[in-house]
């Protein structure tokens, strides 16, 4: 670092200055809201019976907020657009792994995927679900990505394009079955809303991990074999 | 105290440190770091101020907000860091210009 001048070691001062009056008022905004606040709890619990999953974050995030996800999902599929678009090469040259790296990753492999489906499992009653099994999928993939592994030239083409936007696909799809079927768009039937939920956050949670390893990867997998 | 409103003054301390750091450093991968604290301030506050009930299962609407923009941010972040990286092909470095350089 240069040493700065006077007026930028003023500048400085004055920004940690402003720095400290936002978090001032942030704080004050925090400390001035009541100690207990329900938010929407209530309505949650009272809908739960609705929803054929028995855990209120994924009710929420696949049953009430559905088209929120749905977006979310779309979202992931843009940032994927706007990488491919924008990288020139994957950085990674082809470099053999030592043995233990090599032993290792083929060791967690495995494992991780067993993680990501026990997340995916365990979200209908706990903790877990689509995005955290996506995620856990997305590091299996980051991790073999580093020992240097490749995805097959065979599958990096249109396969792997039916994989990231499968769970947008299914998705819609469900929602547009739930539509003609009398309910509102997104709005699954009682007596399967368990069963479209399992299936949408199994199709969603891959299309999740692909995506996110394909981000780590850069640029077109089919472009660097 | 509360440890809600403890998680929301460390997640809002985050939000600014990573808020100095943006405005601070020219170095492109830093301000995109600093960018990444700055929301893991916010989901800090989300998810801490969520379990304010009085029954002490937190309110399940900011988690699922949370957990989905935990992994937006994930795929923002891969974007920015190619866009820094074409910036870094085109000028051969990863910053943005000084003001006394212009």
């Amino acid at each position: 670092m240069t040493p700065m001048g006077f007026g930028a070691r003023a500048g400085h001062l004055l920004l940690i200055a402003l720095l400290a009056v936002i978090f001032g008022g942030l704080a004050l905004a925090v400390l001035s809201l009541p100690s207990e606040s329900p938010g929407l709890s209530a309505q949650v619990e009272a809908a739960m019976g609705e929803t054929g999953v028995t855990h209120p974050v994924t009710a929420v995030l696949l049953d009430f907020r559905g088209y929120d996800t749905l977006l979310e999902l779309v979202v992931l599929l843009l940032a994927l657009a706007g990488v491919w678009s924008l990288a020139e090469g994957s950085p990674f040259a082809d470099r053999r792994p030592g043995t233990m790296l090599d032993r290792l990753s083929r060791f967690y492999a495995p494992l991780m995927l067993l993680v990501a489906g026990y997340l995916l499992w365990a979200g209908s009653a706990s903790p877990g679900g689509a995005f955290q099994a996506g995620a856990v999928l997305g590091a299996a993939g980051v991790v073999l990505t580093l020992t240097g592994w490749r995805l097959p030239v065979a599958l990096a083409g249109w396969p792997l394009r039916l994989i990231l936007v499968s769970g947008v696909s299914i998705f819609i799809l469900v929602g547009l079955v739930a539509f003609f079927f009398g309910a509102v768009w997104l709005d699954y039937p009682l007596e399967w809303a368990g069963a479209l939920i399992l299936l949408i956050e199994a199709i969603a949670s891959l299309a999740i991990g692909a995506t996110l390893a394909a981000l780590f990867l850069g640029g077109r997998p089919e472009a660097h074999p | 105290m509360t440890p809600a409103v403890l998680y929301a003054l460390t997640g809002l301390g985050l939000f600014v440190l990573g808020l100095y750091a943006l405005i601070v450093h020219a170095h492109l991968l830093r301000k995109i770091l600093a960018f990444n604290v700055m929301g893991s301030g916010v989901f800090l506050v989300l998810a801490g101020l969520a379990g304010r009930t009085a029954s002490g299962i937190p309110d399940p609407v900011p988690h699922a907000m949370v957990i989905t923009g935990i992994v937006v941010a994930v795929a923002a972040t891969a974007l920015a860091l190619s866009l820094m990286l074409r910036v870094a092909g085109a000028t051969g470095r990863a910053r943005l210009p000084d003001e006394h350089e212009r």
